[in-house]
């Protein structure tokens, strides 16, 4: 799905990670879940929080949290997994991600959209797509490829590694 | 619809040049051999058939040539020589580039003509012009339109020709579309005090062959359309392989127009005696050799129509794709079936728990029949290796023989097309690092002709495939001192040999003094490595200097469902294939206090290792007072798995965890458990290796 239709090119799903709004091109959006028992993987990253049963699917779901350096997602009723597809390496793989709570889609034009910051937020700016203005506040909008960029996430950590950060 | 034939087309014409392939390697061995030699004219004859069919006419006008000289093979005027196979089998590659090309490829013509010309040279005496000519007669079906015969029936107006219209340029204007032959049928035509001489009293049954299709000669009619009778059937479609000279018997042919009914037709045949009884009658005969006669018809008849249903009953042609999504339903319905049983054992219904048994029992029944269509033997694979060995020890002028063993074991289709290249190569290092060349091999005491053995085997839950040649084996020494130049090993190490051989492995690993065309670049045995690994197989060679080499790969059966055994460990459920567990016993913690640190059960006077799984997993509390160790037993060896509790039997669909989890070793899948929640699968071989390397 390297391309979105050109009705929904300007939406973006919005949901909050630690209090901030961020945003996700809608057309890489699938669908959204409430947070289901997720299966931990033995000698995976943190941030890969598991696998979950996505009806008759196996999907890992990646702690967003953890990925961009914040404490564990705790889990609260508001608490869902986005389910996203992604290209990586020229495939599209299905995963999901954990989210504090799902806002609502906003249109948001291309002139409302400015570059990202070089700092001034905790992230990676690799991520980042643009900061979306909306009604006087910024939203970050993510470039959830790069997120899940296969080079962070197909690194598994030595057992040692992990032993020391338990 | 033409696409869709030019692709069976060339799925047919593959396979026939696989069996040509291997008929020609056969047909060297026995030279004498007179089937093989008509098995390969047909096969060419049908390829040249159906091609010319189907709009590939390069492939029909070389192949003719082809045909063209084994016809004389087959009449005994040429014997086969080698020559004449390496010709034909470089045709047959020619054959199969054109087959490829005509996807949108160059067709190479000056091979063509090459190859074209040194048959030519073979036949004695040949006609030194006919080679200007690659094409001798355009061949039917090789026009634009498949030329089809049509029986015309003309029933015209009586008045016709006061309409302007005369019958005899009609003719002519059929006649004009091709071949036609017209028959005027007077039957019609009334006594002479009733005749009418400006009318017509005639009508004309015409048979026409053209290219031009039906609506050329409906046009012919256009405008006297209102006014005439036209009866227009289609008798022979111009079919290249509807070949059969014998057409229709006349009384059929008569009740196909409708000139006589069946009953009549029945009725005349019924009176006529069959020939023999005509011959006894005229005496030339006695009727115990009529008898004779007749059995001996029957015989044949009933052994060649069994035949022929062997062979079309043979097998159905399937798209891969849909075996696919076969096997994906299935594993659905698994997957569904499960949780009926679920349900079932949690409310006390019986009825209901028979029906969840029986459908249990049918649903296994189904899971084993669909996964095995994706089986095929691996002897296809084998016969193709043959070629190899032929070709490449020719090339590097040693005498080499390939023997294969277990040809009908049965793989997975997939991972057949991914062995493929990594056999060929190992086969190629063989052939050119270890048989040794013929006078060499003379001084060493062996045989002249060096042997490579391919053979496969199912063993346990994984099939295993060998390749074992009696070459000079692999050099130690050289081994152990390229590792150390490129830095592998330290200089003091203890190595046992298996260590050493699998140095061989690293990438850019490669004691051979020059490079060849067929290898020494290092290149090949990590890329062989990394897709047994991809196949979650592994790979192993055993050596002896001056002996030989066995190299042995060992893959697992990937069936998508397997039949496993539920444990879990701290409240999360794995799963292991039940095809390696042999039996479960207890592990209290005197048991563990008992070994005194090492991971050791005394199980019936054997000791058996075992592998604390909350300890892999990195779990470090919590264990229960009375623990459970599966005994698995790997490849004669005997591991166990401390788990907290043994659940019990699973029908699991396997299911990959995805790119993620892809460098994640020793959990190989996931299954979906009746209750919806996720099971880990493990892989065991992985976790007991890297238990032995720990130690």
């Amino acid at each position: 799905m390297a391309e979105t239709t050109g009705i929904d090119n300007n939406q973006y799903l919005t949901f909050t990670l630690d209090g901030e709004v961020f945003g996700l091109a809608i057309g890489k959006v699938r669908e959204v879940l409430d947070f289901t028992t997720v299966t931990r993987v033995p000698q995976t990253p943190a941030y890969m929080r598991g696998v979950i049963n996505l009806r008759g699917s196996v999907v890992a779901v990646i702690d967003l949290h953890q990925k961009f350096g914040l404490a564990q997602t705790e889990k609260t009723v508001n608490t869902c997994i986005i389910i996203v597809e992604i290209e990586m390496d020229g495939e599209t793989t299905v995963l999901g991600a954990l989210a504090d709570s799902v806002q609502e889609v906003l249109d948001i034009e291309p002139d409302q959209i400015e570059p990202a910051p070089k700092i001034g937020t905790k992230l990676n700016t690799a991520f980042i797509q643009g900061m979306g203005k909306h009604n006087d506040e910024f939203i970050i909008l993510l470039d959830i490829d790069k997120v899940f960029s296969s080079d962070e996430l197909s690194q598994v950590q030595s057992v040692e590694q992990q032993a020391e950060t338990v | 619809m033409q696409d869709q034939q030019k692709e069976v087309f060339k799925e047919e014409a593959g396979e026939l040049l696989t069996d040509l392939e291997q008929a020609l390697l056969e047909l060297e061995e026995t030279p004498e051999d007179t089937e093989l030699v008509a098995k390969v004219f047909r096969a060419m004859h049908t390829i040249k058939g159906s091609g010319a069919m189907f709009g590939f006419d390069e492939i029909a006008e070389f192949t003719h040539e082809v045909e063209t000289v084994f016809d004389l093979v087959r009449n005994g005027e040429i014997p086969v020589s080698k020559e004449l196979i390496s010709h034909a089998l470089a045709a047959r590659d020619h054959i199969r580039n054109l087959l490829d090309a005509a996807d949108g490829g160059e067709i190479d013509v000056v091979r063509g003509e090459e190859l074209v010309a040194a048959f030519k040279s073979l036949i004695p005496g040949a006609n030194k012009e006919a080679d200007a000519a690659v094409a001798d007669t355009p061949e039917p079906g090789a026009e634009t339109g498949a030329e089809i015969t049509y029986r015309i029936r003309l029933c015209l107006a009586e008045n016709i020709i006061f309409t302007g219209t005369r019958p005899d340029g009609l003719l002519r204007e059929l006649a004009e579309l091709g071949p036609c032959r017209a028959i005027a049928q007077t039957d019609g035509i009334p006594l002479l005090d009733q005749l009418v001489p400006e009318n017509c009293h005639v009508y004309w049954d015409v048979v026409l062959t053209t290219d031009r299709g039906l609506n050329a000669i409906k046009d012919v009619f256009i405008f006297v359309e209102d006014d005439i009778e036209l009866k227009i059937d289609v008798i022979d479609e111009g079919d290249y392989l509807d070949a059969d000279p014998n057409y229709k018997r006349i009384g059929e042919i008569l009740l196909d127009r409708g000139d006589i009914t069946k009953e009549e037709l029945d009725a005349i045949l019924a009176e006529s005696k069959p020939i023999g009884q005509k011959l006894i009658d005229a005496s030339k005969v006695s009727p115990g050799k009529i008898a004779a006669a007749l059995q001996e018809q029957e015989v044949v008849r009933a052994a060649r129509s069994q035949r022929q249903a062997q062979d079309t009953a043979g097998s159905v042609r399937v798209p891969a794709e849909r075996l696919d999504l076969l096997v994906d339903l299935v594993g659905e319905l698994v997957t569904v079936q499960a949780r009926l049983s679920q349900a079932a054992a949690g409310r006390e219904d019986s009825e209901l728990l028979m029906i969840a048994e029986e459908v249990e029992r049918l649903t296994a029944e189904l899971r084993d029949n669909s996964l095995n269509m994706r089986m095929l033997p691996i002897g296809t694979t084998f016969s193709k290796f043959k070629r190899l060995v032929r070709d490449l020890s020719n090339e590097l002028g040693k005498q080499i023989e390939l023997k294969t063993s277990g040809a009908e074991t049965e793989i997975d289709k997939t991972v057949i097309e991914k062995l493929n290249d990594p056999l060929v190569h190992l086969i190629r290092n063989s052939l050119d690092h270890g048989i040794e060349a013929p006078e060499v091999r003379k001084n060493a005491g062996k045989p002249a002709v060096g042997t490579v053995l391919l053979s496969a085997a199912h063993s346990g839950d994984s099939v295993e495939i060998t390749i074992k040649d009696d070459g000079k084996g692999l050099d130690r020494e050289a081994i152990f001192a390229k590792g150390l130049e490129k830095g592998l090993v330290h200089a003091d190490a203890q190595l046992s040999d298996n260590e050493i051989f699998n140095l061989i492995f690293a990438p850019g690993f490669s004691t051979a003094k020059e490079v060849t065309g067929i290898s020494g670049r290092g290149v090949g045995m990590d890329v062989v490595k990394r897709a047994i690994e991809a196949l979650r197989g592994s790979i192993n060679i055993k050596s002896k200097s001056g002996v030989g080499s066995t190299i042995t790969i060992r893959i697992p059966l990937t069936l998508a469902i397997i039949e496993s055994l539920l444990v879990s460990v701290d409240n999360d459920s794995y799963a292991m294939p039940l095809s390696i567990v042999e039996e479960c016993v207890e592990l209290s913690r005197e048991d563990i206090a008992r070994a005194h640190g090492r991971h050791l059960v005394h199980v019936r006077d054997q000791i058996v290792p075992y592998i604390p799984l909350r300890q892999e997993f990195l779990i470090n509390d919590g264990a229960p007072e009375l623990q459970q160790v599966v005994i698995t037993n790997l490849n004669g060896n005997r591991v166990g798995l401390v788990v907290d509790e043994v659940i019990g039997q699973h029908q699991s669909v396997i299911k990959t965890l995805g790119r993620m989890y892809r460098d994640v070793k020793g959990i190989s899948g996931a299954t979906i458990l009746g209750d919806g929640s996720v099971a880990l699968i493990l892989d065991v071989n992985h976790l007991a290796f890297k238990a032995e390397q720990a130690v």
